[in-house]
């Protein structure tokens, strides 16, 4: 029995706002623009309310009162930066920097530091404090996370995470009072696949991922919105990039995907995508090499090898490509007749973070396999038997082929790859066209549950690589067969417009959540 | 084996058969008229119970001073979940030590205070969470309680009355923030001792997430005489809002430290000078924290007041939990006061900031001062850290750690600045 307007009146700061029952002072504050400065306090947390830095003066309460667990009550008159409470926040931060080592130049936290910031923001250029700090030392609680208790203010969120999401409470304060500390019960470390969040829900630099320990300084970074590759989950993240390199990726909130969560792998497949020696440059055959052209010729190339093929086209296709991509290829190879295309699976073990079962680590290790469907390819355990009876022009997207057997493109013509990396089967192809990873371009990707999410550019493609959706476009306009488009939207666009699947999708309408695709939906519930 | 100081002007209640070995087991204490009480209880309705105890006026001996009565009657009295009493014998207030001498010489006065309030509660399952380093106590109560069921006192169909109740004995593990209500409750489920957030009370949430009454030793072995004495006999002590008597923890310097039950309207001066002594000769009473080190240290002149919870308060400090600690002229009030913060740094669970960081640092400053490395602006400084530590954290540890520093920086400023200014010390040795 839901109640009825649940709504409750008050005030903050002299402006009158309207909340639902139940909310506390910390959010309802957060509706009218007004952030109450917090530590122990996180979105996806419980609230223990120790830190003490959340603390609010309400008219006819005897003491400031914690705003992160306080609820509204009607005709509540709340004041967040009077004189008290202000008095109370120099207090929790004086506080919390009596024991706290001022190494911010050495430490990885400065400039993204919560502690840092609100410092400067109450304006404490003097410590009244004369005595020793403490010294507690430092420890590996993962085998990548180290723990520097000097620096930690015990908020607990790295706890409270292990215990109410991970539901693996393997991390406890140990000992109490000035002598605590975060660590496990046992002299072990520990692992678990979600456990780097808790370096994300520090709220100063007392837990570090060891791989970017000492290396950007948080305000070199660039961040871009942008979906994790890793698997079928599509979680959101952030990319930090610096000096066009990924560097490292942090959860963004997506409350329908992953919360403000995401896992470790998709943390280390985004930061080692696109490594190694990379296409810089479109390649065409001439006898028995490969040689470097430019886009025109290339595209000449490409002209040419449709007009003089001989039969429909087949395609082999990476489960990572956008949409866009797999959307543009389509149409290329509906051009001569599309003989349908496959694309694989990779496959590692499952992982379910227990407090937010919406957020798995998929089997499926890889991002677009449901868009790559709902766009007619095929899932295939072999795609190189899908090709094996084939001897019409084949395209390969994305998919690097290098485990393809040595005779595998013999028969084929002609044999076209659009990707990123040569390997030797790539080296029998007639024509190479170079692509960006997916941090290098625009595009979305559609998740195991149909939901189409966008993803940024955030770094610079090497050479002249082009994604697949701007090139082939060009083509198809010049073939009179579509119009080029100039951005990853306007061939989403395209592709709404012509697959029922994605009917009515636009960019503008996936917002920053994303969208369930209406093909997914239908096929969803064909499947229930 | 006599107790070593009874006194001729005490009221014994509580504190009737301390001393006395054969009190101690179940047969010696049904022949001192034991267990009437619990007679009595089970054959009247439960909240026929609360009222005679709201009636008495019996106030929680734990500290706080809450009305008992009152306390009972928030719990709910047909609720689907289980409610359940948890005895506070953590008795962990420096200078307190009554609750051992009643669990020691009396186990079965409070077993009997646990079925009556269990009884009034409407509670099944009864804890006493008594600190680990009682160990004697501990073997005494765990015997007493193992007696009370085979007398039939504990268990199913308590004296055929159809009222079944269990009791555990939990020890704790030494943390003195165990002894506040709410860190007892995490401790006993198996937690940190770490105080919860208030509202929900434990009447509402408390042990396992159920309705839970939590009561002091002293509190609940009152019970049984109000009950079966009736609310009037109890309020022939004390004062209108303090009646009966209260268990005084008298330690320090004086003559005879110990253990003194009065009646509530006594004079604190003759409980300090008449029945403690009063300091050793040739030595002059400087201080004296009456209700354990949490409440506002008292200068001799300030004492003379009657021991009431409303007496002592407009006297400038608070009775607590009723232990004394008497200061005399030997004592350097900044050693007393380190000691005393240095307890309440070692003991903050640190959950909050304020209590977690105040008390080390002011431990640290009092420490440097007492070194003779103190500084003019320290007496401010501590002040202000004292100020901004009181009333801003979940539980009171932090305002009790800064409650000394107050105290005795307002009425000992002079023994602060001899050590700051002169490198001296005040205390004459």
């Amino acid at each position: 029995m839901a109640e009825q307007s649940a709504t409750v009146n008050l005030t903050i700061d002299g402006a009158p706002i309207s909340v639902p029952k139940g909310a506390t002072i910390l959010e309802a504050a957060e509706r009218a623009a007004i952030v109450i400065p917090r530590y122990c306090y996180h979105p996806g947390l419980s609230a223990p309310a120790v830190c003490r830095m959340c603390l609010v003066e309400v008219e006819g309460a005897p003491k400031p009162l914690p705003s992160c667990v306080q609820q509204v009550q009607e005709g509540m008159v709340v004041h967040t930066d009077s004189a008290d409470a202000r008095k109370s926040r120099r207090a929790a931060v004086e506080f919390l920097l009596v024991n706290h080592p001022l190494d911010c130049p050495i430490c990885d936290a400065a400039g993204q530091c919560e502690l840092q910031d609100y410092a400067f923001e109450t304006g404490q250029l003097r410590t009244r404090n004369v005595e020793a700090k403490a010294v507690l030392g430092r420890d590996k609680v993962t085998p990548e996370i180290m723990y520097f208790a000097d620096r930690c203010i015990l908020c607990t969120r790295c706890v409270r995470f292990m215990d109410e999401i991970a539901e693996e409470p393997v991390l406890q304060v140990i000992q109490r009072g000035h002598k605590g500390y975060i660590d496990t019960m046992t002299d072990d470390l520990f692992e678990h696949p979600f456990s780097m969040n808790i370096v994300d829900v520090c709220p100063v630099g007392a837990l570090v991922n060891e791989d970017v320990l000492f290396k950007p300084r948080a305000w070199d970074l660039d961040q871009t919105a942008s979906i994790c590759p890793g698997c079928s989950q599509g979680c959101n993240v952030s990319v930090g990039t610096k000096e066009n390199q990924i560097l490292r990726a942090k959860p963004r909130f997506n409350p329908e995907v992953n919360s403000y969560w995401m896992c470790d792998h998709g943390r280390r497949v985004v930061i080692s995508w696109g490594a190694g020696d990379r296409l810089e440059v479109p390649l065409v055959r001439e006898g028995d090499r490969l040689v470097p052209c430019d886009w025109s010729r290339a595209l000449d190339a490409l002209a040419a090898a449709l007009s003089s093929a001989a039969g429909e086209a087949r395609a082999i296709v990476s489960a990572g490509a956008s949409n866009e991509s797999l959307f543009i290829l389509r149409k290329l190879m509906e051009q001569i007749g599309f003989a349908g295309g496959h694309f694989r699976v990779p496959r590692g073990a499952a992982h379910e973070l227990k407090g937010f079962p919406k957020l798995q680590l998929r089997a499926e290790r890889v991002a677009n396999a449901r868009g790559a469907e709902l766009l007619g390819y095929s899932q295939s355990e072999d795609i190189y038997g899908s090709v094996r009876d084939h001897t019409g022009a084949l395209f390969v997207l994305e998919d690097p082929l290098e485990d393809a057997p040595a005779d595998f493109a013999d028969r084929r013509s002609p044999f076209i790859y659009i990707g990123s990396h040569l390997s030797p089967a790539v080296r029998t192809a007639d024509l190479v066209l170079p692509s960006p990873s997916f941090a290098e371009m625009e595009g979305t990707f559609t998740n195991f549950e149909g939901r189409v999410q966008r993803f940024v550019q955030a770094l610079r493609p090497p050479g002249v690589a082009r994604p697949l959706w701007l090139t082939g476009s060009a083509l198809l306009a010049r073939l009179g067969a579509g119009v080029a488009v100039r951005t990853a939207g306007a061939a989403f666009a395209e592709l709404s417009g012509e697959f029922a699947e994605f009917a009515g999708m636009s960019y503008q309408t996936l917002g920053v959540h994303g969208a369930i695709a209406p093909g997914a939906k239908s096929s969803a519930a064909a499947v229930s | 084996m006599a107790y070593p100081h009874a006194h001729p002007r005490e009221t014994r209640v509580l504190s009737k058969y301390f001393g006395e070995t054969d009190a101690i087991g179940i047969d010696g204490w049904i022949e001192r008229g034991g267990y009437k009480g619990v007679e009595k209880a089970l054959s009247t309705p439960p909240d026929d119970i609360i009222q005679v105890v709201k009636d008495a006026g019996l106030r929680g001996r734990g500290g706080a001073g809450f009305p008992a009565g009152l306390k009972w009657s928030f719990m709910p009295k047909n609720g689907d979940r289980p409610n359940y009493l948890a005895c506070n014998a953590d008795e962990s207030e420096p200078g307190t030590f009554k609750d051992r001498e009643i669990m020691r010489w009396t186990p079965h006065q409070l077993i009997e205070g646990c079925i009556i309030s269990s009884y009034a509660i409407r509670a099944q399952h009864a804890y006493i969470y008594i600190r680990g380093e009682f160990v004697d106590v501990v073997r005494i109560l765990n015997g007493a309680v193992v007696e009370a069921y085979e007398r039939g006192y504990l268990g199913k169909n308590i004296l055929g009355s159809g009222y079944d109740l269990d009791l555990t004995i939990h020890l704790g593990a030494g943390a003195y923030i165990a002894g506040e209500e709410t860190g007892l409750l995490n401790s006993l489920e198996g937690r940190r001792a770490e105080p919860r957030i208030k509202p929900p009370f434990p009447a509402q949430r408390g042990a396992f997430g159920m309705p839970t009454t939590v009561n002091n030793v002293e509190t609940l072995a009152a019970v049984p005489h109000i009950v079966l004495n009736g609310a009037a006999w109890y309020r022939q002590w004390g004062t209108e809002k303090s009646p009966g008597t209260k268990l005084f923890s008298c330690c320090g310097h004086l003559q005879r430290p110990g253990n003194y039950e009065v009646p509530l309207d006594f004079n604190l001066k003759e409980l300090v000078f008449d029945l403690c002594g009063g300091p050793p000769d040739g030595r002059e009473l400087l201080a004296l924290i009456p209700g354990g080190s949490s409440v506002p240290i008292m200068t001799l002149d300030e004492i003379d007041c009657d021991v009431s919870y409303e007496g002592i308060e407009a006297a400038g400090s608070l009775l607590g939990s009723g232990g004394l600690i008497a200061m005399d002229d030997s004592t350097c009030i900044v050693h007393a006061v380190r000691k005393m913060v240095d307890f309440y740094a070692h003991e903050s669970c640190g959950q909050c900031t304020n209590c977690r960081e105040g008390t080390s640092w002011l431990a640290k400053i009092l420490k440097r001062i007492e070194r003779g490395q103190g500084r003019d602006e320290d007496i401010p400084l501590l002040l202000d850290i004292s100020a901004n530590m009181a009333g801003k954290t979940i539980c009171p540890l932090s305002d009790s750690a800064a409650v000394p520093v107050v105290s005795s920086i307002q009425k000992f400023e002079h023994e602060y600045m001899a050590h700051i200014r002169e490198n001296r010390c005040t205390a004459v040795r």
